[in-house]
């Protein structure tokens, strides 16, 4: 057998492996960190440093009655978690971990990323819709609505990224970042995406289609179980996706000395990570229609300036 | 009559003159005088009238009269069929089976004034006060629920304390006070569908539409059980997407029968029953029972004690603020500041569990003073919390006040006037947020609160952000507060020595039979309080709040209403709320602070 398709066998399990493995590990993870924020301990009772909480928390929702209210449109209610999960695994196929690892190299992989992105967003809606429940219903509504506004800006706030490239794939941006790092260049793009990227996983401060204080717990109210279990740990994954984008197109990827380049890597998405549990921990939820105008009115603009200001510099350079 | 042991002595009040002034003008003022003035209510007018003329006099004190009486304050009934004393003479007290008692307070006057409407048993209904004061509504409801008394006029006369398929009328005399008085409870199939069926959301009982000419409406039924309701609470939404067309707050689930047990307690074993009305305002609900027992006894409590009083009720306010200023941060989505405060709050306990030896319910307050002199070392524990505290409270605002997603959040949302806070009843923060500087510290000072020196903390926006402000402020206040305790608190007893004080003295007993057999009686029935009326209003954490007791010469009290704070503005939610959305009603209801306890009692 050809050796370069157990390479590739081994990629590709390497990598579903260890991104399922680190979003759990991250349901952990960002309970600590939070307690740690917080002045309180978090879950320290399970194994060391309450690490195997995580293993704890599995065996509870596998063995939890997989509940399906009868009053749900039940194959639309079964289908919708598994969808959120699907799209944040494919996803990770086109991030290049280092010049070795890596799934895939599309030349496209930017747009097959921001497409599985938006697939998410079906997973949200069609289960704030089939769950039959009123809150799960405004959740829902609120994620269509939040998701419509905010990946406009996001894939246009990706295109300063590729024009300086020259390339939408991922492989290639990191190489580009050679000679420095897009976050400099393309800083207004870094943080328009950031935003974006955090919108998109549903998290604090735009986590408005869960927002427990009003609406309970928004789309996944109905949800129990290990259905509930994939809707968390999709979250957990789009928060890795996005750290581990955000690194690749603005952090120069693997790029770094001393280190090997996986490390580089993780320690990059780590970071961001961790950056997204501490907005979490420091800030309020805005309101919906503030949401909508922060979006429109501020973020859209911003991004298209962006673009526009990218574009000339880049035009005026090569004359 | 039973013999008391001691009679009360009124004491010189300081009311008297405002009483007389209001007596004066009502007499220069008022057309006719169909209203009988009870002699011997002193500092607390009290006017007697018939039905027919109710409405009138109440416009009249509202609107006409000079330095008008805005508020209407509380309004109750008493069972009158079985008590004793109503009276004697000129004192006699006109014939009555249920008395209506309204309860108004003018702010230019600083006085409460009571107005009595007596009913006979055949024929129990009255005219609803609801077009003269919006916040009669649940009052009467509740007079309706509790006693079977009609109000006519009133728009929507439901039970609302009780299930809607309850039987009989809880506050009356002749109603079992205990579920071993009756039959066993047994749940058919036939009642459980009946009961389930009396449950069932029908949006015209609660006065809403089901469809405009342009949309359908949603009803969203928040609570009883929410994450942002603060208890067992429960708001139905009419909404048109997610702007609320209306919304109408329910309450009752959280009703446990305070009253109705206070007429079977021994008046000092009442005490820790009075901690959970409010129960995150702990000694703070203590204050205006005994203040109340204290005045009808005529008990002189000791400046000791009354400093320590102050210190603890100050320390509860601060505890009570914290809880409110970091669920109203999580409320808004912020999710930290909730736990470094609870941090705080909890050195409070710390503080308050040294002292009382519990912590929320301390039950530490007696008739006639407190339970125990201060242990040794409270004053560094105290001097600590007061040095450790501002740095706190600057963090926090920077975390919270400053923020500017929650400002943006709370700022003209949930908005109300003055007028409006005073037609609804609002007391306390939420009226000094409309900017009207009423503190009933600084107005009718209590356990020596005007010896202190602190200010009233007043914004004038209305909204939640405003509300928060007045609070934190009032943090600051109260801090100053104890610090003046802990400067300069006397020596002396921490007890009155009063023959009707709780737990009865012990000093004398080895040495006359007297002093033993008081002893022995108070401690095993409890003392015998004189038979009358009293009412003290203290400005608890959440606003006013008083314990109106009608003691017929027994062992325990013959009535015991008790005004909470938080009855009256959880019902001006629909008219803060309509027209927003609903992640504002959230924040609104924050922004009010309340605790459903205090609300049902």
């Amino acid at each position: 057998m050809n050796p370069s398709i157990w390479i590739t066998l081994l990629n590709i399990f390497g990598v579903l492996i260890a991104a399922v493995l680190l979003a759990a590990l991250l349901t952990w993870g960002e309970r600590r960190l939070l307690g740690f924020w917080q002045d309180r301990p978090g879950p320290n009772r399970v194994g060391p440093f309450g690490l195997f909480q995580v293993v704890a928390d599995m065996i509870k929702l596998f063995f939890k009655e997989d509940f399906v209210p009868r009053f749900a449109d039940i194959p639309v209610f079964v289908l919708a978690p598994t969808i959120v999960m699907a799209s944040m695994l494919l996803g990770f196929a086109v991030i290049p971990v280092s010049p070795m690892v890596g799934v895939i190299d599309l030349n496209v992989g930017l747009l097959f990323f921001l497409a599985m992105s938006s697939m998410a967003v079906y997973s949200v809606i069609l289960g704030g819709y089939a769950s039959n429940n009123k809150y799960a219903l405004l959740g829902g509504l609120r994620a269509a609505a939040q998701t419509v506004s905010y990946e406009v800006f996001m894939g246009i706030s990706l295109m300063g990224v590729v024009m300086l490239a020259g390339s939408f794939n991922l492989r290639e941006i990191v190489v580009a970042q050679q000679g420095g790092w897009f976050v400099l260049p393309q800083f207004a793009g870094f943080l328009i995406f950031l935003v974006a990227g955090i919108a998109e996983s549903h998290r604090l401060p735009f986590d408005l289609p869960e927002a427990e204080h009003e609406l309970t717990a928004g789309f996944h109210t109905e949800y129990s179980g290990m259905k509930f279990g994939m809707f968390f740990v999709g979250e957990y994954l789009s928060v890795i996706l996005v750290s581990s984008l955000i690194t690749t197109l603005f952090l120069g990827g693997w790029l770094g000395p001393w280190l090997p380049p996986a490390v580089w890597f993780a320690l990059k998405t780590g970071l961001l990570v961790a950056l997204f549990v501490l907005l979490r921990a420091a800030l309020p939820r805005p309101r919906y229609d503030q949401l909508m105008h922060f979006g429109w009115k501020v973020m859209l603009p911003l991004s298209l300036a962006n673009l526009l200001l990218t574009g000339g510099v880049l035009l005026w350079l090569q004359q | 009559m039973p013999d008391v042991i001691a009679k009360s002595v009124y004491k010189a009040s300081p009311y008297r003159e405002a009483a007389e002034a209001f007596i004066g003008d009502l007499r220069r003022e008022c057309v006719g005088d169909s209203y009988w003035l009870q002699p011997d209510c002193l500092d607390l007018p009290t006017l007697w009238i018939g039905q027919r003329e109710l409405l009138p006099l109440l416009r009249f004190l509202k609107s006409e009269l000079s330095q008008p009486f805005a508020m209407l304050y509380d309004l109750s009934a008493i069972d009158e069929r079985l008590r004793l004393n109503r009276g004697e003479g000129e004192l006699k007290q006109p014939q009555s089976d249920f008395t209506l008692v309204y309860q108004l307070l003018s702010l230019e006057r600083d006085l409460f004034v009571r107005i009595k409407v007596a009913l006979p048993e055949s024929r129990l209904s009255a005219p609803s006060a609801t077009s003269v004061w919006a916040c009669a509504n649940w009052y009467e409801r509740e007079i309706w629920d509790l006693f079977g008394i009609e109000f006519i006029g009133h728009p929507n006369l439901r039970r609302i304390m009780m299930p809607q398929t309850w039987q009989g009328h809880p506050l009356r005399k002749d109603h079992h006070a205990r579920a071993t008085e009756v039959d066993p409870f047994t749940l058919s199939a036939e009642k459980q569908r009946t009961e389930q069926e009396a449950l069932l959301f029908k949006p015209e009982e609660w006065g809403m539409a089901r469809a405009s000419d342009s949309a359908e409406f949603m009803f969203l039924n928040l609570g009883p059980n929410h994450p942002s309701v603060h208890g067992v609470f429960r708001v139905a939404l009419q909404l048109d997407g997610e702007q609320i067309v209306d919304a109408v707050p329910d309450i009752g689930y959280h009703h446990r029968g305070a009253e109705k047990m206070a007429e079977r307690q021994a008046w000092h074993t009442y005490v820790p029953y009075t901690d959970r009305i409010d129960y995150l305002g702990g000694v703070m609900n203590n204050l205006p029972y005994v203040l109340a027992l204290e005045q009808l006894a005529g008990i002189e409590v000791p400046p000791r004690a009354q400093t320590i009083r102050v210190m603890l009720c100050e320390l509860f306010r601060i505890a009570s603020h914290l809880v409110f200023y970091g669920t109203f941060a999580q409320d808004v989505g912020q999710m930290s500041p909730v736990f470094y405060m609870f941090v705080d709050r909890e050195k409070l306990f710390g503080i308050v569990e040294a002292i009382t030896g519990g912590r929320m319910h301390p039950a530490w307050f007696r008739i006639g003073g407190v339970a125990q002199d201060l242990p040794e070392g409270w004053d560094r524990m105290i001097r600590e919390f007061l040095d450790y505290m501002p740095a706190r409270l600057r963090e926090y605002e920077g975390m919270v006040l400053k923020n500017s997603i929650l400002r943006k959040r709370t700022r003209g949302i949930g908005v109300y006037n003055t007028g409006e806070a005073l037609n609804w009843g609002i007391t306390g923060p939420g009226l000094r947020a409309t900017g009207l500087a009423w503190d009933l510290r600084k107005r009718r000072p209590y356990s020596g609160y005007d010896q202190f020196e602190f200010d009233i903390p007043v914004y004038d926006g209305g909204d939640c952000f405003d509300r928060c402000r007045v609070r934190v402020e009032e943090i600051h206040q109260s801090l100053r507060i104890i610090r003046q305790c802990l400067d300069n608190m006397p020596g002396g007893p921490y007890k009155s020595d009063h023959p009707l004080t709780t737990p009865p003295r012990k000093a004398g007993t080895m040495h006359d039979i007297e002093t033993l057999i008081q002893h022995f009686v108070n401690n095993s029935w409890g003392p015998v309080m004189p038979v009358g009326e009293v009412c003290f209003p203290v400005e608890a954490t959440k606003g006013l709040n008083s314990y109106q007791i009608v003691s017929d010469g027994g062992t325990n009290a013959y009535r015991n209403r008790i005004r909470t704070p938080s009855f009256p503005h959880l019902q001006m939610i629909p008219l803060m709320s309509r027209g927003l959305l609903v992640s504002d009603l959230i924040a609104i209801i924050a922004s009010i602070d309340f605790v459903m306890a205090d609300v049902d009692r």
